[in-house]
């Protein structure tokens, strides 16, 4: 298209053209630093002490005013459900769920209630691209809808499955998940709602550091009884809530496989040649161009450049 | 089209003036020079139309009901596929067969390849409307689509690869704009102001090669979020950027010379000479690059699998269908083009290209639907997503054919009549 290009023009067009991409850059290239608050709450489930009365569920659908069931918490038979092969998930009317499992070798039954684990580095805020997502200093991972643009990435990013979407909503959808009762409870250095409903004490709600330590004593004080791991000490870089199990995670619904590095640390491959490419590309593909077309162009052309290019 | 133009000697529209001498108007250069009853009588005999009317007669529909009672009732609303196919398909196959447009600006504009001078207007375009599309796509997936902006203005998470995604591809389709501003400037009849663009044309191309780079890279980027989700095999931590930035370089040249394909075949009326005449030697060109990328492609690929130590991944049936995918998607058509190149077969090379474009769409539905999520169940998506998708892709075809009966993009504007 343009026949002949001087030098200055060049220069000016790669200096304009740099100028643009350090204007436009947008600074993904920088590790985001999530801080790591050092009295955060949590919550040890004890897989051994759960019964399985969904109590968890009520609590939770009451404090957080989700939708009325179909069958009432005290139905059991919920715990037959299967979609796609499944058990039941979280979704847009449930926060919180507690699943059965039958495990050979048991007497009786385990269940395992899930909910968001409230990372310590989360996975949903990093992908987020519109800072939705805010870690509290008390451990909570919350959600901002106000600014929320439905793209769905950090369900994508969750490494526990846990944010569901209102797909059903045309005009005000948005991300449903479990905010550890920040609004309402764990903001006043309340527990949240389903620990205080627990009456097996299969929940304990406490500073995450402390939890840790009891996780360890109650194993300790029973090696027969417990596996030696609590889930969520460092799984997906660490959770807020962890659990503890008499049976080997993955035969309770675990995902074993989840990295003990934060997701975060999976995209900082790329993340690192973002400011490299913005800075060095524009360099070398000018001194491309110049070096393919330089025969064209005789050095005269410098001071003849100008208004005549234009036809 | 063909039929009418033959009746009347005078069309198509090529230039500013009309044989007579007096100028066209804008009313006559939109519709091509005929009159209304002759417009839409090309309009009915034109068999694609009649299915383009099928796709829309329940598209519109299907439309409607997504916007009135929201993404559930076109999708499964699933939360563990929380992309389908509008991203699958719309953002991840769309970006990457859109690759044509900072590809040909560099070949001409970067290293003064004018040989393919008369297919770079047509390697923009096809940018241009893929990206465009792309973004059209996303409008009907976000959950909130009134709020496409708001990362670049209201709430700003720069350290999600979304968020490079989001500013590149806006960045990026101003610049494809402004690139493709002059042919735009010559159909108005204001051969003048396509001056501007011109001072700044080398910049615009650098910049396109920067911002391509990153975003395309970024989409592959995106699934080192999902670890744990993506099959092994078509996630690689370290290289998935490279896969991406890689397979969309044979991908947007593959798919210009589909696109060159189509328009020669069926819209010979509207090629020009040089377009013509230089097709088979600027195909054959595109055909060697493609087939030098490929090939670079399978080794970064093979480097990736070795790189994870995940050889015995390959013996399993995600494995085989891995494999199935490198075959037929990339080393088939690697060889077809090679050949062709070798022999000078037009038509091989053109072959070869069509399934160069499928081999890029597989592979980004495989990452984004088929080998993700790998451990659960496949998600197959529901009808009236599946009909939606086509019915925006009806409509991208539909604006790609109305710009190019009109602008000169395959053909060149005379200023004046001798």
């Amino acid at each position: 298209m343009l026949e002949k290009i001087s030098r200055r023009s060049i220069l000016k067009n790669g200096l304009a053209g740099t100028i643009g991409a350090l204007l436009l850059r947008p600074k993904a290239g920088e590790s985001h630093d999530i801080k790591k608050y050092p009295n955060s709450m949590g919550v040890l489930v004890d897989l051994t002490r759960c019964v399985g009365c969904r109590s968890c569920e009520a609590a939770c659908n009451a404090e957080q005013k989700l939708p009325e069931p179909m069958q009432p918490f005290t139905d059991m038979e919920v715990f037959e459900e299967t979609e796609h092969g499944r058990q039941r998930r979280t979704d847009e009317t449930r926060y919180t769920v507690v699943n059965r499992y039958e495990v050979p070798g048991q007497d009786h039954p385990l269940f395992r209630k899930v909910q968001c684990n409230h990372c310590q580095e989360p996975a949903c805020l990093s992908s987020c691209f519109v800072n939705a997502y805010t870690k509290t200093p008390e451990g909570a991972v919350i959600y901002n809808a106000d600014v929320c643009v439905g793209c769905r990435t950090c369900m994508v990013a969750c490494p526990f499955y846990i944010p569901t979407f209102k797909y059903s909503s045309a005009f005000s959808p948005q991300i449903m998940k479990c905010v550890f009762c920040y609004d309402t409870r764990l903001k006043f250095g309340k527990q949240p709602a389903c620990v205080e409903a627990c009456p097996q004490e299969a929940l304990l709600f406490g500073q995450r550091d402390d939890l840790i330590k009891i996780g360890r004593r109650r194993i300790e004080e029973n090696k027969d009884g417990y596996q030696d791991h609590i889930y969520g000490e460092y799984e997906a870089g660490g959770t807020s809530w962890m659990y503890l199990s008499s049976v080997p995670f993955e035969e309770v619904g675990f995902d074993t496989n989840i990295p003990h590095e934060p997701i975060l640390d999976s995209v900082k491959n790329f993340l690192g040649i973002v400011p490299m490419v913005l800075t060095i590309w524009p360099a070398l593909f000018a001194g491309f161009h110049l070096l393919a077309t330089r025969k064209e162009q005789p050095r005269i052309s410098d001071d003849k450049n100008g208004q005549e290019d234009a036809q | 089209m063909k039929a009418l133009i033959a009746e009347d000697t005078h069309l198509p529209i090529t230039g500013t003036s009309q044989n007579t001498g007096s100028a066209w108007s804008l009313r006559e250069k939109i519709f091509l020079g005929l009159t209304t009853s002759k417009y839409l009588e090309q309009l009915r005999r034109n068999p694609v139309n009649w299915l383009l009317l099928i796709i829309f007669a329940v598209g519109v529909p299907l439309l409607l009901q997504r916007y009135i009672y929201g993404l559930g009732s076109v999708t499964h609303a699933s939360n563990d596929y929380p992309w389908g196919l509008f991203l699958g398909f719309g953002l991840f196959a769309m970006v990457p067969l859109s690759a044509s447009g900072f590809l040909l600006g560099t070949t001409v504009m970067l290293f003064g390849r004018e040989d393919f001078h008369p297919i770079e207007r047509l390697a923009l375009l096809n940018g241009l409307l893929g990206y465009f599309f792309a973004v059209v796509y996303l409008e009907v997936d976000l959950g909130m689509p009134w709020r496409l902006a708001y990362p670049m203005f209201v709430s700003l998470g720069p350290a999600a690869v979304l968020f490079l995604v989001a500013w590149h591809v806006a960045t990026y389709l101003s610049v494809q704009i402004a690139e493709l501003l002059p042919a735009f400037f010559e159909w108005l009849g204001r051969p003048a102001w396509k001056y501007y663009i011109k001072r700044i044309s080398l910049g615009l191309t650098i910049a396109g090669i920067i911002l391509s780079t990153l975003h395309q890279g970024a989409l592959g980027a995106l699934f080192t979020y999902a670890p744990t989700k993506l099959h092994p095999l078509w996630l690689s931590v370290e290289f998935m950027w490279i896969h991406f930035l890689c397979s969309a370089v044979f991908g947007g040249l593959g798919m210009v010379i589909v696109s060159s394909t189509l328009i020669n075949r069926f819209m010979s009326w509207r090629c020009g000479k040089a377009f013509r005449e230089n097709l088979d030697y600027m195909t054959l060109g595109l055909a060697k690059g493609a087939s030098f990328a490929m090939f670079t492609y399978l080794v970064i690929k093979l480097v990736a699998v070795a790189h994870d130590n995940e050889w015995e991944h390959l013996l399993t049936g995600w494995g085989f269908y891995y494999l199935m995918e490198i075959g037929i998607g990339v080393v088939l058509p690697m060889m077809l083009f090679a050949k062709a190149v070798r022999d000078g077969a037009v038509a091989l090379a053109r072959w070869a290209a069509f399934i160069a474009v499928f081999g890029v769409v597989w592979n980004r539905l495989n990452t984004a639907l088929f080998a993700f999520n790998y451990q659960l169940y496949q998600d197959v998506p529901y009808w009236k997503e599946i009909w939606l998708t086509v019915t925006l892709y009806a409509l991208y075809f539909i604006v790609y054919r109305f710009i190019v009966y009109r602008l000169p993009i395959v053909f060149d504007w005379e200023e004046y009549r001798a």
